[in-house]
């Protein structure tokens, strides 16, 4: 194989094994990562420079994250390393899960690259399509033993898809066989599962069988997978990439992934542990995993974290106390709190002590990085039960409590019910000495003002989720300036940015206001706010920090255009209706559906929002394997899963839905008129794209994927909400027992659920309700990817913003007479584990977002929709172009 | 019709010399390049070489004639700017297809009464590509290094329409030439892979890079042998350098690449380097010395000139390769390379 940068990278039989760097990989660096969302593309490219100067003589770029524009990313970091002689001059990996992520790349990239990767599981007529375009592009390719039934997990089905694709490639698509690589999926072993057994073994042979069997191939990798199971144990994981790498080489392997610092000389490995190693690795012994772990706590560096080991119980009592804190045990706290309170003078100072000390080792790690949220939020939970045994002492002798530093006001605003970010926030402040006065949900701003008087708070916080909860933060930074506060302002949830915070509220007020997203930062920026000495330097330091991020922010809004809404109605997205196949659904009207055991539910699960809002960054399930936070993830979602199957067998949760399928037509462009027998029972408003594009891209209304009544044709549409009740119950009854580790735990997975409950839901309704696509056969990863045929658009987000429109469907579907979700003031659904759309079939329908709109669509809007342009402004206000 | 590729297992083809040179000659004014037609056309014209196709056929046929007289086996079309994207300095994007399809058509008519003539040494054209003047992997301003003037979709679009336009025009051969930024090539690769599939035609591709200077790099930075292997992946018909330097400066960058490949290679140098007037003054016979060095080396397929050249250097060059047997490419060797 022959690769190029401005230099060329020659591989033959007597090429020593190939390095691919993957510090330049989203999913494979925490730093990289935060640097590409920070948009720091300088300190970024050093990342790069420091792989190449290591030795890296491929370097794997990838951009797959869901908060990252990824296409965006790929070509301004790979236009960026064309200008940097000593990165370019190695071969660039495109490494892509999206087809147009990779396809950029290699438009931007004049040497020869290697696209990572390809595979069969799509079927074979997008593999030869992509292969094509790869072999135009003039690139090599790595090709993932994957196919349409799953992923090559032994070594007759490595062979088999190795096979297949290699014939496929050779013989359909004429792709050089020296341009193709095969990854052939590197998976733990010492698992301690029968079936994990030979997987380095099957890995080794399949490796050999491909370069002995399909001429001219290479065989690549990612080298750390093997040792998961060790991880905390260095030592041993070192020694295993090692003999995993020795053996693979032998046998093939000629590129993949290593981190060289994790790798240990093959001849320096003691015989002992290369005996014991080899054992596993080569799946010599029935008991070659037992004997490893066993061994493995003699191996110098191990954590012996794999037995329980009570070691520390032997301890001074204050290292102990900080043990149980930093690692979340509660078994011995009551135990260790009584000596330290009857050796202690009065029971406060156990608090400010010994508890005390202990958070602040917690407080070091999390700051450094070595400690994650679920971790603290564990420590939490062991400290509030610390405290709650001590305050009956501490009552009893009547001396003050012990002096929080500071006090916080957290509240979710008005017409907003998510709180799952605030109660986190709190958790971290509260381990960190802050009183919390937590207002809960859907707080209305007088309360929160006149709650921050008479509580003499320090700070207040906010938080919200879906976009009107912005305006409401508007309104209480307005309300706030008026009134004279002077208490910082923390603005935080998911749909808030410090670009809004910095030009929309930062402006409202004149005192401190700052956006924490994060956790882990928050302690720091409430530590700062509140110290005496140096709160106002930092205030103005903040101040101009906030100015400088608007007027760069203003400034760097890519200049765009607009077209008049008449213009934009010309561009509509044109389907051609005398052939565009319109089904009936076979159930017409509305069904309600209240018996679905959530057992059903588990399989359409996506789990890798659940890591997200735990600040856990990554894709599931690649997240288990993460380097820096995989071993977090694989706690916090073994947990998740004892709470899941807890939830089921007690039947916790409760899931709720309503959906219905009508006759329906476009009428007067954007409007969809909902019908019963002919008879209009409701009107959908869409929305309609302004955004000035180039000549034959379509200006997109949802109303364009139904059939319009002029075209003669009856078409249908749908709408459904789903809920999942008793979340909020469930989640008090926790905090009543100071344990929020399982109160979040709970509202997290009732989000999860009510997703999965919506997936699930449309599946039904794609194959059964309406039946068009009663023959689809799709993997739950698809649906997760959405690859199915047909929509389900959901008011408030980017195709139809405007949360008006729940109304419109509640009313329509009797939401709140039949299965009980109501909408807040704010249009809000309530239970917040919840979900509402339409459902539209035709096979041209895809998500888009509305992106911006001009006034002249605002008035026109106002008037369909009967409503006055000041209400329709209000609600459409972030989609508004300036 | 005989098949170029049959030809060139004979015998080291020559390529003709340069177009702008003799054109010089001519001394054409604004009103000779505009002629009746583009007597009122809103920009300046003068110097928009690829227009005389249009306006002056004849001197363009009779330039063409010269080299095949002079022993050329082919001739380039006059077509070096002849894409949506170096015509936009005329505002003749709309004129692209016109310019292309005379040019290779004037081109095709001189070689095939030359062909007529002598039957036994069958007279081919080659369409020709140039660079274009914006770079896909360097961006025109320091301050802006991610910034790009021009894209790959762009490019290929571009070049698309000048590769239809020439194959309709007749040519022989798809000449990729004077290639700065190995990018801009793979957009034109990639859109002559399009046409070739789109018609059905397997017409042979000619790709020569320039190494501008004596790093012995591209000016996108790629060594000799990088830009081989970035462009091997669409089958070449040769593939060496052109332009910049002289021919015996550009001498170890063909042996870079000659033992690295089983395409044919090509070269047309420069008259030499030039001189303090602008001026290529290396003479015919001193460049033919040179030449003959690669011919002794045996790392040559087709040979010709670049700027400074005129029908007397490639005189002196034809007589040299015919007294030579073409470079050999055993394909084994390369596949042993390879892997």
């Amino acid at each position: 194989m022959k690769l190029s940068g401005l230099e060329p990278l020659v591989l033959n039989e007597n090429s020593n094994f190939i390095n691919v760097g993957e510090r330049t990989n989203v999913a494979g660096s925490r730093k990289f990562l935060r640097l590409i969302k920070e948009e720091k593309f300088d300190e970024a490219l050093d990342i790069a420079r420091h792989q190449v100067d290591g030795g890296a003589q491929i370097i794997d770029i990838n951009f797959d994250d869901g908060l990252i524009d990824g296409k965006e990313a790929m070509v301004k970091f790979l236009n960026l390393i064309a200008a940097e002689p000593d990165i370019c001059r190695v071969p660039i990996m495109i490494d892509s899960s999206k087809w147009e992520i990779i396809e950029a790349g290699l438009q931007v990239v004049q040497g020869k690259c290697v696209v990572n990767s390809i595979s069969l599981k799509e079927g074979e007529d997008k593999f030869i399509w992509e292969a094509t375009q790869i072999k135009r592009y003039g690139a090599a390719v790595i090709v993932m033993a994957f196919d349409e039934i799953g992923q090559a997990d032994n070594y007759e089905r490595r062979i088999e898809i190795a096979k297949r694709s290699y014939d496929i490639l050779v013989n359909k698509v004429g792709f050089p066989s020296e341009d193709i690589i095969f990854d052939l999926n590197i998976f733990p072993v010492a698992t301690g599962m029968e079936e994990h057994r030979r997987n380095a073994i099957d890995f080794i042979e399949a490796t050999r069988w491909v370069r002995e069997n399909l001429e001219n191939v290479s065989v690549s990798g990612g080298v750390s997978n093997v040792s998961f199971s060790f991880r905390g144990n260095n030592g041993v994981r070192e020694a295993m990439h090692s003999v995993f790498l020795y053996h693979a080489i032998q046998n093939g392997m000629n590129m993949g992934i290593v981190n060289p610092t994790m790798l240990e000389v093959y001849d320096d490995i003691p015989k002992d542990l290369l005996e014991h190693v080899e054992d596993v690795i080569l799946d010599r012994r029935d008991d070659a995993t037992e004997r490893l772990l066993e061994f493995a706590e003699t191996v110098k560096g191990s954590k012996a974290e794999k037995t329980v080991d009570l070691s520390w119980r032997e301890n001074a009592l204050q290292d102990r106390i900080t043990h149980a804190l930093v690692k979340g045990i509660d078994a011995f706290i009551i135990e260790d709190i009584e000596q330290a309170r009857q050796e202690a003078e009065k029971p406060i100072d156990v608090i400010e002590g010994h508890l005390m000390i202990g958070m602040n080792v917690v407080g070091d790690l999390f700051g450094a990085g070595k400690m994650f949220l679920p971790q603290v939020v564990k420590s939490a939970r062991v400290m509030k039960k610390a405290v709650a045994y001590l305050n009956p002492f501490i009552e009893a002798e009547k001396t003050d409590k012990s002096e929080p530093v500071g006090k916080i006001l957290m509240a979710t605003v008005k017409g907003d019910v998510h709180d799952i970010g605030k109660n986190i926030v709190s958790v971290v402040l509260a381990c960190n000495n802050y009183e919390i006065v937590d207002l809960g949900v859907m707080v209305p701003p007088e309360k929160i003002i006149e709650t921050a008087i008479s509580e003499r708070v320090d700070a207040i916080g906010l938080s919200g989720l879906i976009t009107p909860s912005l305006d409401e933060m508007v309104y209480l930074a307005k309300e706030m300036q008026r009134q004279n506060f002077e208490l910082p302002l923390l603005i935080g949830g998911a749909t808030t940015s410090k670009a809004h915070t910095a030009v929309k509220i930062d402006t409202q007020y004149k005192n401190a206001v700052v956006h924490v997203n994060d956790a882990s930062r928050a302690v720091t920026v409430v530590g700062d706010l509140l110290n005496k000495k140096s709160s106002s330097a930092y205030v103005a330091e903040l101040k101009k920090n906030y100015d400088e991020f608007r007027t760069k922010f203003l400034k760097r809004g890519k200049e765009k255009s607009y077209i008049s809404i008449h213009e934009a109605r010309q561009r509509k997205y044109t389907i051609d209706w005398d052939t565009s196949e319109i089904v009936k659904p076979k159930a017409m009207g509305v069904q309600v559906l209240k018996q679905l055991s959530l057992k059903e539910l588990l399989p359409f699960i996506d789990w890798s929002p659940f890591f997200r809002s735990w600040d856990l960054h990554g894709k599931y399930p690649d997240i288990l394997k993460d380097d820096v936070v995989g071993e977090q993830a694989v706690q916090l979602f073994n947990d998740a899963q004892e709470m899941v199957q807890h939830i089921i067998a007690k039947q916790l949760l409760k899931p709720k839905a309503v959906f219905g399928l009508f006759e329906a037509n476009t009428i007067n462009d954007d409007d969809i008129s909902v019908q019963k027998k002919g008879e209009e029972i409701a009107v959908f408003r869409t929305l309609r794209q302004q955004l000035k594009k180039r000549e034959g891209i379509p200006n997109i209304a949802l109303a364009d994927f139904i059939a319009p009544k002029h075209s003669g044709k009856t078409d249908y549409v749908g709408a459904f909400c789903v809920g999942v009740f008793g979340a909020q119950e469930l989640a008090d009854s926790y905090r009543e027992k100071e344990d929020d580790y399982n109160a979040i735990m709970v509202q997290a997975i009732a989000d999860r659920f009510a997703e999965a409950f919506a997936e699930y839901l449309h599946k039904d309704v794609r194959t059964k309700h309406w039946g068009y696509a009663e023959n689809e056969d799709l993997s739950n990863a698809d649906l997760i990817k959405e690859s199915y045929k047909g929509i389900r658009p959901a008011p408030g987000y980017p195709a139809c913003p405007d949360h008006l429109e729940k109304e419109t469907i509640w009313d329509l579907l009797e939401v709140e007479k039949l299965i009980g979700v109501t909408l807040t003031e704010s249009l809000a659904m309530w239970p917040a584990a919840a979900v509402s759309g339409y459902y539209f079939a035709n096979p041209e329908a895809k998500y888009f977002g509305l992106g911006k709109i001009t006034d002249d669509q605002l008035t026109d809007y106002a008037v369909r929709k009967g409503i006055s342009k000041e209400k329709a402004r209000k609600w459409l206000h972030p989609n508004l172009a300036e | 019709m005989s098949d170029i590729r049959e030809v060139l297992k004979e015998r080291i083809l020559v390529l003709d010399g340069a177009m702008g040179t003799m054109l010089q000659a001519y001394k054409f004014t604004e009103e000779d390049f505009r002629g009746e037609r583009f007597k009122d056309y809103p920009t300046p014209l003068q110097g928009n070489n690829d227009l005389l196709s249009i306006t002056q056929p004849e001197a363009i046929k009779t330039i063409h004639g010269k080299y095949f007289e002079a022993g050329a086996d082919i001739v380039e079309t006059n077509t070096f700017s002849g894409t949506t994207i170096a015509m936009a300095d005329y505002q003749m994007e709309d004129l692209v297809y016109e310019l292309n399809y005379q040019s290779a058509k004037i081109a095709k008519e001189v070689a095939d009464e030359f062909t007529a003539k002598e039957p036994h040494k069958p007279r081919f054209v080659a369409g020709s590509m140039g660079p274009t003047n914006r770079t896909a992997s360097m961006s025109p301003d320091v301050n802006d290094p991610g910034y790009r003037a021009v894209t790959f979709d762009e490019l290929r679009i571009a070049y698309k329409q000048q590769a239809e336009a020439l194959v309709d025009g007749g040519v022989d051969i798809l000449l990729v030439e004077t290639v700065f930024d190995t990018l801009n090539a793979k957009a034109a690769l990639f859109a002559i892979e399009q046409v070739k599939e789109e018609r059905g035609i397997d017409i042979p591709i000619m790709l020569s890079g320039t190494i501008t200077d004596a790093s012995g790099r591209t000016l996108s930075g790629q060594t000799a042998e990088a830009f081989l292997i970035s462009v091997s992946h669409i089958p070449l018909l040769t593939i060496g350098f052109n332009c910049a330097l002289g021919a015996n400066l550009l001498q170890p960058h063909l042996e870079a690449i000659a033992n690295k490949t089983e395409f044919g290679i090509s070269a047309h140098p420069n008259a030499g380097l030039p001189n303090a007037f602008g001026e290529y003054d290396e003479s015919p016979e001193e460049m033919g010395e040179q030449i003959e060095e690669y011919l002794k080396k045996n790392l040559i397929n087709i040979i010709g000139g670049c700027c400074g050249t005129s029908p007397e250097h490639i005189r002196v060059i034809a007589n040299i390769a015919a007294k030579y047997k073409p470079r050999t490419v055993i394909q084994n060797e390369v596949k042993n390379l390879i892997n």
